[in-house]
């Protein structure tokens, strides 16, 4: 029987050059960070918990999202699974947000 | 790109995100945003808070690792302490390296080590600060260790057949950085000068320090 | 818990394939090695993946493999290796050819 292996569980696959450009961390992306810091500081979750819902992305998520993208849903996901945030909260929060965005815009 | 944060108003739990006026912004940093707000507003943490932490990170740097690699090139007993344990050889030092425990892996005339995380981007960040983007990516990750002196040589560097490339995949608690060896015609080097020989990518491990040019 | 391994000790990495959240990497499942060093005893990863704090930590080792033994079409000189950081439970004996 062949295995499959996980999505994040990546190493001896074929790949093409390692591209050595990097791209400095958006204020967004260091926030992120920040932020997961914080929370396990405080005992919300830990890293294993974090990398589980990252590699829980699965495939297709997992490679179309960017690092610090899988970071933000899987940090999001956890804050739901544990009651820290609502999904109303969080869906009623984001239509703020991206009104706001979008009136920044057009100013 | 500034990185500056500002209070754009008397609501000081929005940011002002000069990098999103001009360019797409996506689903997940929508999600962050709302994120950190939803957060602030619990009282998970303040403003403050998150502000200070960012200024933790940001102030951890290469330039940390490559002191204690300058320390250990000039003084043996370092070098010992920093082998057997690099948080505590750091801390007697005045360098921050954290709580999770980090193990050096030395360079010799026989041996070149090499770190990657197969499974997520392990690093010793509380030293030596964020990986970078290529350390993180699909293509290291895969190939660094299946066909390490392919992907070496794609760094520029090459290591010759009779000398062991060892690479060490990052699975479990501990971080690890590569004390590279001490190049050649360095003796009257101070050690502030030493370190400046210390990138980051030598601590990874894709590179090798080069010696003062004549 | 004391540790079953010593260094220098052959093991072999068991042949398993659980789903969840596993830090034994797919590529040395089944592989062979031997024990470097004994690291210390760990909180086990696949459990506090699911907010499992309580269970009973496990011997973590460092592990060395012959990269011509993880890779059966390895570029590369015989002594080339890997050190692969795994929790107790994943190593066995490695079975001596009868």
């Amino acid at each position: 029987m062949a295995h499959q292996r996980a999505v994040h569980d990546m190493g001896g696959l074929e790949a093409g050059s390692v591209d050595a450009a990097g791209h400095d961390h958006a204020p967004w992306e260091k926030k992120i960070d920040a932020i997961r810091n914080l929370l396990s500081q405080q005992n919300y979750f830990g890293v294993d918990e974090l990398r589980r819902a990252i590699e829980a992305l699965g495939p297709g998520v997992y490679d179309d999202l960017s690092y610090y993208e899988r970071w933000t849903a899987a940090v999001t996901r956890l804050l739901q699974e544990k009651g820290v945030i609502t999904t109303d909260e969080l869906g009623r929060m984001m239509a703020l947000v991206e009104r706001e965005w979008q009136e920044a815009r057009k100013s | 790109m500034s990185d500056g944060v500002h209070d754009h108003d008397h609501d000081h739990s929005r940011t002002f995100q000069p990098d999103i006026e001009d360019t797409p912004y996506s689903t997940h940093q929508l999600m962050a945003e709302a994120v950190e707000r939803l957060l602030i507003e619990k009282g998970v943490f303040t403003t403050e808070a998150l502000r200070r932490q960012i200024e933790i990170q940001d102030s951890r740097t290469p330039s940390q690792g490559a002191a204690l690699v300058a320390k250990a090139w000039v003084d043996p007993s370092f070098r010992q302490h920093l082998l057997d344990d690099v948080n505590a050889a750091a801390d007697a030092v005045g360098v921050p390296a954290g709580d999770i425990p980090i193990r050096a892996v030395e360079n010799t005339a026989d041996l070149h080590n090499v770190i990657v995380c197969t499974l997520c981007s392990c690093y010793p960040r509380q030293l030596i600060g964020l990986p970078p983007d290529w350390y993180k990516s699909r293509a290291y990750r895969s190939r660094m260790v299946h066909e390490p002196r392919a992907v070496l040589a794609e760094f520029g560097t090459e290591i010759a057949n009779n000398i062991e490339v060892r690479v060490h995949d990052s699975t479990a608690d501990l971080r690890f950085i590569v004390l590279p060896m001490r190049p050649d015609g360095t003796e009257q080097m101070s050690e502030a000068d030493l370190a400046a020989l210390v990138s980051r990518d030598c601590m990874i491990g894709v590179s090798v320090p080069k010696g003062r040019t004549a | 818990m004391t540790s079953q391994f010593g260094e220098g000790d052959s093991v072999q990495v068991r042949l398993a394939f659980p789903p969840g959240h596993i830090r034994t990497p797919f590529y040395a499942r089944g592989k062979p090695g031997v024990v470097e060093s004994y690291v210390g005893n760990f909180s086990n990863p696949e459990e506090l993946a699911f907010g499992h704090k309580d269970g009973a930590k496990l011997p973590l080792y460092r592990v060395r493999f012959r990269q011509l033994d993880l890779w059966p079409d390895y570029q590369g000189p015989e002594h080339d290796s890997a050190v692969l950081d795994l929790y107790e439970h994943w190593l066995e004996p490695l079975r001596a050819k009868s």
